[in-house]
């Protein structure tokens, strides 16, 4: 099934990425490209199988481990926002945002 | 049975999240205590720093299946995490852990009242997941503050059927909703710090009619809001409607300086969430004898503990409902009526002197001044006529003040001791009867009034000490034969 | 023997015995690095943090501290944050990034005493099979220059082939650590799926990244294994619960009796003729050694493509969305509101690869397309892994080229991804399962070039890969081979 403009744009939107004509035109050609093969994929018959989220859910039952309650990160915002674009006050800064 | 509203029914749903009482995060070992410095309780995993992952609070998920059994809900042996994808300065990873498809509580109902009639909302659902952060747009000009210290706090989303037809049936599910929570202690349920979050979900339709298109009103954090912004919405949308305009789907902020509901002006054009199983958490296993350990450990809850207050103590449903407003306002009545026999007079003082005080002051019932063992006691020389009731209060505003601690030694010490010598009293009863040829009179012509009037000065003259029923009998006896 | 020609073993050796200290062995590794630059392996070095490093652990072998690791040099690939370098993933997203913790992997080697030469060059974000999708510069392979090392841990094999480090860390998602290793003709190995904490290695694929050691012998990599494996239950919900091994216990253990599955899709007409002739010799090699050859199937090898190239780009749509330009990374210069700032900081941040695979993941996940794209990819996913089940009943390792041919050309592919993808074939099918698998140096192909003998074992069968690949490089040279001329 192939990808139109319209997903290209709605997909761009979805993912925040700026593309330019080209590069989306570009994009649409070489993902399309890759959908050619996944066709072969959408034809196998899968009935009653379990999709395999967790790759050791394959050789054992995998559970969530749950750790105990406990406040133990200490206060580290320096060291934590040492790479941050803008910051003020402690603050992450970014353009105004509406609601 | 529906209110209707200018002809139309009313259908409301409830998402409400509540922040779950544990002190670190869902996913992270930072602190969860509201009002720290920015950005002082966000860990690299609240952060979501390149190389992070989540790791599960046991304390989180405990309180989920706390809640479940309280709703007589149904706990999902494995339940999975999904990410729910989309951008916003307070969601750090762009993501948000949430459940989708298998939450870990499914089913059960909240029980309530509205008025005189019982009212059972059923909920879909409720599931872990974590909060955002918060932004700040005051100090800024054209900017934004963003705070991450509330990214990654444990929230329970608690869904509801759209099974409510008014207002009052919604703020009334509400405030019940809240009272669970904080009774089995999940939840503090402080409104103004955010722990606890409605969102509305409002339509409108004909009755018999298919649902409308409804609108969801976000973020409602005080009950008299929630009342405010649900009636503007249900009146504008019949206005809508019946201006011949259709209803668009959209999610609205309340605005109280206002009183309006508005649309918020980020569509998300019918967000594309892309759900999936996260895969850096495998599934929640939550097995059979870890419920049976949390159940074993939950309080009577607020409405079984109503129904037994009624049956054990002969309480009238509303006493009951008082209550079992608090599970510590509930123990410190059944204290005091196990102290002094007296459960209904037990049930007056509570309700009565010590909830006055206790608003006045803006205190809880953890605060009082008097033990209810104290306000047992007291109530004990009332009912046994030590006391007369107005002396008790008197007695009472003592303990209160801590004038004193001992109820019979304020008794003592203010000579409130009612007066029990019979003869005495009727001595005096004769010489007020002597006094008042007038009102005696009066009383054998019919005159009721005039009966209260020797009361009046018999209380006088005991200088209040004598035993009102006391009084009363002897003056009536005195005045038949 | 040069230093830098000696094993990781012989070198932990000889630093045990104070014939040469820790500082000596960074400074001369420092040397050849930066000596050998244009082969573009590392992307940050910085000499102090190293030899304070080293210093440090002269003093823990003046102390009498032992290990078998202590005091010997390594790199990182850049996937791998680190306090002490900067760590990109080979984006400009992440240029100049500073993480305030380390990864847990660099954390245990650092404990074991190994000391940081510097971070290594890869694709992108892990995405890549050909380093050439690195946003700061291509990587060389050292046998022939103009050739591709593999990726998308080039850097880091690189490194090792060309001596710029007796071993390497480096990522596996979808044959990243294998590949490059058959193409620069060293040894390489991705554990099983949870043995190596993920907390620290900035995020591809979730459920398919693993780590896993560079080096140029079975031996030294059952060494570095065995210290970078081991659960990490506080910090990597998916790292499992099985303790840490020695994964060189049996190493020289006898190959008499071992079946060697041959899938016979691995050896149909895509692989090229040089390939083929390399991989029968290898297993004729290991027949003489007591083997056996036995041929399997795994019917849905050419699916794995498909279904790989939708998951791990599903997983890494969703993972690379906290690139927004808020906290950490990079943000645009100019820009006008919020959506303008998120679309452009992400569109300057990010390479083609990456935003192609963005793209597709975010497509195969959206409203619609999820059941027919990533559910059935997921489920296929679990036949392939059962297929791999299968094929274990009838033998105890699975044998194979690493790759259809050596490393090509760099531009050779035209930018073509699809031509990229399609050369994975051999990789993929095992990290979809989870399974372990290495590759090791197994002969030469085409221009000279490496091949690469890759094998794959059942779950948790570390050692007894390595068992056979030590059992057949104690019987061959191919893995002691130096690319020619090199200084």
């Amino acid at each position: 099934m192939a990808l139109t403009h319209e997903d290209i744009r709605r997909i761009q939107h979805l993912a925040r990425l700026e593309l330019q004509p080209q590069e989306s035109e570009r994009m649409l050609t070489q993902i399309n490209g890759f959908f050619s093969i996944v066709e072969a994929m959408r034809a196998v018959d899968t009935s009653g199988i379990e999709p395999l989220a967790h790759p050791v859910a394959a050789f054992e039952d995998v559970q969530l481990r749950l750790r105990d309650d406990v406040a133990s990160e200490p206060n580290a915002r320096e060291a934590n926002q040492r790479s941050a674009p803008a910051v003020e006050r402690g603050l992450f800064l970014v353009p105004k945002v509406i609601e | 049975m529906s209110k209707l509203v200018q002809g139309w029914e009313v259908v409301i749903g409830f998402e409400t999240h509540a922040q779950l009482s544990t002190h670190s995060k869902i996913f992270s070992r930072s602190p969860t205590d509201f009002g720290a410095e920015p950005n002082t309780q966000a860990s690299p995993v609240d952060l979501a720093l390149p190389g992070t992952l989540p790791v599960m609070n046991k304390g989180a998920v405990e309180r989920a299946i706390a809640f479940g059994l309280a709703v007589g809900s149904k706990i999902a042996p494995r339940s999975i995490f999904a990410r729910k994808n989309y951008f916003y300065p307070d969601l750090p990873k762009g993501y948000q852990i949430s459940q989708y498809e298998i939450p870990v509580v499914q089913g059960g109902s909240v029980e309530f009242y509205v008025g005189d009639d019982k009212k059972s909302v059923r909920l879909v659902r409720a599931h872990l997941e974590e909060d955002a952060g918060k932004s700040l747009h005051e100090d800024f000009v054209g900017q934004s503050g963003i705070d991450l210290n509330r990214a990654g706090t444990p929230l329970l989303e608690i869904v509801t059927e759209p099974d409510m037809r008014s207002t009052e049936e919604a703020v009334a599910y509400a405030k019940e909703l809240h009272k669970i929570v904080t009774w089995i202690g999940i939840c503090d349920g402080n409104m103004q710090e955010g722990s606890f979050r409605c969102d509305a979900n409002v339509s409108v339709r004909r009755p018999g009619g298919p649902l409308g298109t409804r609108r969801e009103i976000k973020n409602l954090n005080s009950f008299r809001f929630m009342q405010q912004a649900i009636d503007y919405e249900i009146r504008w949308q019949i206005g809508e409607l019946e201006d011949g305009r259709a209803i668009e789907q959209a999610t609205v902020l309340f605005d109280p300086d206002t009183g309006e509901t508005r649309a918020m002006r980020t569509k998300e054009d019918a967000a594309d969430y892309r759900y999936f199983p996260d895969p850096d958490l495998p599934p929640l296993v939550v097995a059979q004898d870890w419920v049976e350990q949390v159940r074993a450990g939950m309080p009577e809850l607020p409405r079984a503990m109503a129904a037994r207050f009624v049956q054990q103590y002969g309480l009238p449903e509303y006493d009951a409902t008082t209550l079992t407003q608090s599970p510590a306002m509930a123990a410190y009545f059944e204290s005091a009526a196990k102290a002094c026999g007296q459960p209904k007079l037990a049930s007056n003082w509570v309700m009565g002197e010590v909830s006055r005080r206790l608003n006045a002051q803006e205190i809880a019932i953890e605060q009082a001044p008097v033990a209810a063992a104290t306000l047992g006691a007291l109530i004990g020389r009332i009912a046994d006529g030590t006391i007369s009731n107005n002396a008790g209060r008197q007695v009472f505003e003592a303990l209160w003040s801590g004038e004193g601690g001992d109820v019979d030694a304020v008794i003592e010490a203010k000579g409130l001791k009612q007066m029990s010598d019979t003869g005495e009293l009727e001595k005096i009863l004769d010489d007020i009867l002597a006094a008042n040829a007038d009102n005696v009179a009066q009383f054998k012509a019919g005159k009721d009034k005039a009966f209260n009037a020797l009361v009046g000065q018999a209380m006088k003259a005991t200088k209040g000490k004598a035993n009102p029923q006391q009084v009363n009998d002897l003056l009536r006896k005195k005045l038949a034969g | 023997m040069s230093l830098h020609d000696l094993s990781v073993a012989e070198l932990a050796r000889r630093l045990k015995t104070r014939d040469v200290s820790a500082v000596e062995a960074a400074q001369h590794f420092l040397a050849r690095a930066k000596l050998h630059d244009d082969l573009g392996a590392y992307l940050a070095r910085d000499e102090e943090v190293t030899l304070a490093q080293a210093r440090n652990a002269d003093e823990r072998i003046a102390k009498g501290d032992t290990g078998p690791l202590l005091g010997v040099p390594i790199a990182h690939k850049d996937i791998f944050v680190t306090r002490d370098f900067p760590s990109t993933a080979g984006s400009k997203m992440l240029e100049g990034y500073r993480s305030p913790f380390d990864a847990t992997v660099v954390r245990k080697l650092a404990e074991a005493g190994m000391v940081s030469l510097g971070k290594l060059n890869c694709d992108e974000f892990a995405m890549g099979s050909s380093n050439e999708n690195s946003a700061f510069h291509p990587v060389k392979n050292p046998w022939d220059a103009t050739r591709i090392p593999g990726g998308s841990s080039g850097g880091s094999a690189v490194a090792v082939a060309a001596r710029l480090a007796p071993a390497t860390t480096g990522t596996d998602t979808g044959g990243s650590i294998r590949q490059p290793a058959s193409f620069c003709g060293i040894t390489g190995i991705k554990p099983t799926y949870g043995r190596a904490s993920r907390y620290g290695m900035i995020a591809y694929a979730s459920s398919l990244d693993q780590a896993g050691p560079f080096a140029r012998s079975a031996e030294d990599c059952a060494l570095l294994l065995s210290a970078m494996c081991g659960p990490d239950p506080d910090r990597d919900s998916t790292s499992l619960d099985v303790p840490a091994e020695d994964f060189g216990r049996q190493l020289g253990a006898s190959l008499e009796g071992l079946r060697i599955g041959v899938p016979k899709e691995f050896l149909a007409e895509g692989v090229a003729p040089d390939v083929r002739a390399a991989i029968d010799a290898a297993l004729q090699q290991l027949e003489k050694l007591g083997a056996r050859r036995v041929e399997i199937s795994l019917p849905r090898t050419e699916l794995s493509i498909p279904v790989y190239y939708i998951i791990a780009p599903a997983e890494a749509s969703s993972n690379l969305s906290r690139f927004d330009g808020v906290k950490f990374g990079h943000r645009a210069k100019q820009y006008g509101d919020l959506l303008d700032m998120y679309k452009k900081s992400r569109a300057e941040g990010f390479g083609d690869e990456v935003k192609r695979r963005i793209m597709t993941g975010t497509y195969v996940l959206s409203h619609g397309y999820y059941d027919a794209y990533y559910l059935q990819a997921q489920k296929i996913r679990r036949m392939i892994a059962d297929d791999f089940q299968r094929a274990f009943k009838e033998c105890d390792v699975i044998a194979g080229p690493a790759a259809p041919t050596v490393a090509w050309k760099l531009g050779g592919h035209g930018g073509d991804p699809l031509a990229d993808y399609l050369a994975d074939i051999f990789t993929l099918p095992g990290s979809l399962a989870g399974l372990p698998g290495m590759s090791l140096p197994a002969g030469f192909g085409e221009g000279g070039m490496p091949v690469g003998l890759q094998l794959l074992g059942n779950y948790f069968q570390e050692s007894r890969l390595l068992n056979v690949a030590h059992r057949f490089q104690q019987a061959t040279d191919f893995h002691a081979k130096k690319p020619e001329g090199l200084q």
